[in-house]
């Protein structure tokens, strides 16, 4: 491996990391707080990309496209609540089918496969005039005040009446309903605001790669989740709210990190999505086998003393 | 107060599980009744107190409480008038919230929840005055998760957040019955001074006849799907666990031998 071609990409794995890690933190609403697995957002993630895309192309600020894109998220997770909640089609395959239909959505939103953004603004061009300096860096600043700002935003929000009452619908089910709150909304809101991070996401990678695809949110869901896990094995699981929300940051970070360097190490991009897969199955079953193996060791030592 | 008019319950109608858990109910209950209710395994009191909550939807009849009509509103809404404690204590909390998280949640009961605190400054004290009467030391861990809690001391916590908000009807369904005899015993303690202190109207499912009979003012017998007997007031007080067997041996014309109610009690 060559380290110092390695410390050059670190800056741009960094930046990816962070702004990717706004998906990381929609996917934790649905899988974490929620306790459901939401597959809407590989086609959120490509929906928040197309519209900013659009909106950029046709003029809109910047920063208003990244808002538009936030909407057409939370639409789509809607779509998914609405799918799940008064259909009563099981969460897995309400996202599938949202995913599905988003993908020709998306298409048609922008009318083809890809939309470049060669002679647009974006958030990045235009703090990287603001700021001089190299894009990667720029894109560190403006994402890591964004994730501030929306790590902030949930600490607060799920503090609150309805953001307690949406941690318990994912807690137990049926005492939120004994309590009087519909779980068929809380569930509904979990589901938009998920997807609307997704979005918001795919629209700040569409901003910082200066391009929109079709097929960008393609395996997001999976590296959403490896963040997740990422970060609850680096830095532990029982902590408070806050720190939690910026783990899943740290583990997304650590991913393009990781993924920098098997790039480094001579692994081409046509294989990542593998490791990805692969990665995300095994952190996912070392806790079952530690568990296994200390159910087994605690019994073992037992029958023996 | 709560008017139950020729209600019926039929599970998997119409196939080869077909179950008729609840056959024409009518009951009338009045403002402060605490009524007990037995019967054996299957018996239907579960299904009755399910349908009153509004968890599975009724087949025929109607179901009125304080003269508002419920047997079509979903379980939610009823739930906003309706406290409620299951016989599983996992299932009245919420195990990965803070004791004052779920306090809290349970104490905006009918109430519109919009994006205030869910824990307000001002309201802590209260909750803590709340718990401190449960006598579990509770109230110097506000902070912790209910998953650290026993199921006793859960059970406890769920029996005062569904009276937290005064309900106008209390459901308890064998609340005390996954709780072993010291802890099940001061559970039913603390439920008839709750009950007593608010004058709530409550239905209490037990297995335990002597319970049965020293509880409440009023005591309901179920069997298959019906209520079979129905005594209050004196006629109540006086009846022993002997006239219990034999008014379900008349009314059922069945041995009441090998059934769990025996063993208790
Ligand atoms: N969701 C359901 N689906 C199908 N059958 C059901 C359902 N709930 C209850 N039953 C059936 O209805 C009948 C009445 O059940 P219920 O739970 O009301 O009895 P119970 O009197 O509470 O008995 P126990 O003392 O065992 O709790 C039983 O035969 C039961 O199998
Ligand atoms: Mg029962």
């Amino acid at each position: 491996m060559d380290i110092s071609s390695l410390l050059t990409a670190i800056p741009g794995a960094i930046s990816q990391g962070i702004l990717w890690g706004v998906m990381a933190l929609g996917v934790y609403t649905t899988y974490r707080i929620l306790n459901i697995s939401d597959l809407t957002v590989d086609g959120s993630f490509a929906t928040g990309g197309c519209v900013a895309a659009v909106c950029l192309v046709n003029g809109l600020n910047p920063f208003v496209s990244l808002l538009v894109a936030l909407v057409a998220g939370l639409l789509a997770g809607a779509i998914t609540g609405f799918l799940h909640t008064r259909c009563e089609i099981p969460a897995i395959l309400a996202g599938i089918l949202t995913q599905l239909g988003l993908y020709s959505i998306n298409l048609r939103i922008m009318g083809r496969s890809n939309t470049p953004l060669l002679k647009v603004d974006t958030l990045f061009s235009k703090g990287k005039e603001l700021l001089n300096l190299p894009s990667q860096y720029v894109a560190i600043i403006i994402g890591v005040v964004l994730i501030v700002l929306l790590v902030a935003c949930m600490y607060w929000f799920y503090g609150t009446e309805i953001g307690s009452a949406i941690r318990a619908t994912g807690n137990n089910e049926r005492m939120v309903e004994s309590l009087g709150v519909n779980t068929k909304t809380t569930k509904m809101l979990g589901f938009m605001i998920a997807n609307g991070l997704v979005a918001l996401s795919g629209a700040l990678v569409t901003q910082s790669q200066g391009y929109a695809d079709v097929k960008q949110g393609t395996g997001a869901i999976v590296i959403g989740l490896a963040s997740i896990i990422i970060g609850e094995v680096v830095c532990g699981k029982r902590r408070n709210f806050m720190v939690r929300l910026s783990t899943i940051v740290v583990g997304s970070i650590l991913y393009r990190v990781v993924v920098a360097m098997v790039l480094q190490m001579g692994l081409s991009t046509d294989d990542l999505k593998l490791l990805t897969a692969v990665l995300v199955a095994i952190a996912l079953t070392v806790p079952v086998m530690l568990e296994k193996r200390n159910q087994n060791a605690r019994y073992k030592a037992h029958i023996e003393g | 107060m709560l008017e139950i008019k020729h209600v019926s319950k039929t599970f998997n109608p119409n196939t080869i599980n077909e179950k008729k858990a609840l056959k024409d109910i009518t009951l009338t209950l009045n403002e402060g009744d605490f009524v007990t209710i037995i019967g054996g395994n299957g018996a239907g009191k579960s299904t009755m107190l399910n349908m009153i909550a509004g968890v599975y939807p009724i087949d025929s009849g109607t179901i009125v409480l304080d003269n508002e009509n419920l047997s079509l509103q979903p379980e939610y809404k009823r739930a906003r008038t309706i406290g409620r404690v299951f016989q599983d204590p996992m299932m009245g909390t919420a195990a990965d919230m803070e004791i004052q998280e779920n306090l809290a949640f349970a104490n905006r009961r009918g109430q519109k929840r919009g994006l205030g605190w869910g824990v307000r400054k001002d309201e802590k004290e209260d909750l803590q005055k709340a718990l401190h009467r449960l006598g579990l030391n509770l109230e110097n861990r506000m902070s912790d998760k209910v998953g650290l809690l026993s199921g006793g001391q859960r059970q406890a916590l769920t029996l005062l957040m569904a009276t937290l908000k005064k309900p106008k009807l209390l459901l308890l369904d064998e609340h005390t019955a996954a709780l072993d005899p010291k802890t099940a015993k001061a559970v039913l303690e603390l439920t008839k001074e709750i009950v007593e202190e608010q004058h709530l109207t409550a239905l209490m499912v037990t297995h335990n006849m002597r319970d049965a009979i020293a509880i409440g003012n009023r005591l309901i017998m179920m069997h298959e799907g019906r209520i079979i007997y129905d005594v209050q007031g004196e006629e109540k007080k006086n009846l022993t666990v002997e006239d219990l067997l034999i008014k379900f041996e008349q009314a059922s014309g069945e041995e009441f031998a090998n059934d769990r109610m025996m063993l208790s009690k």
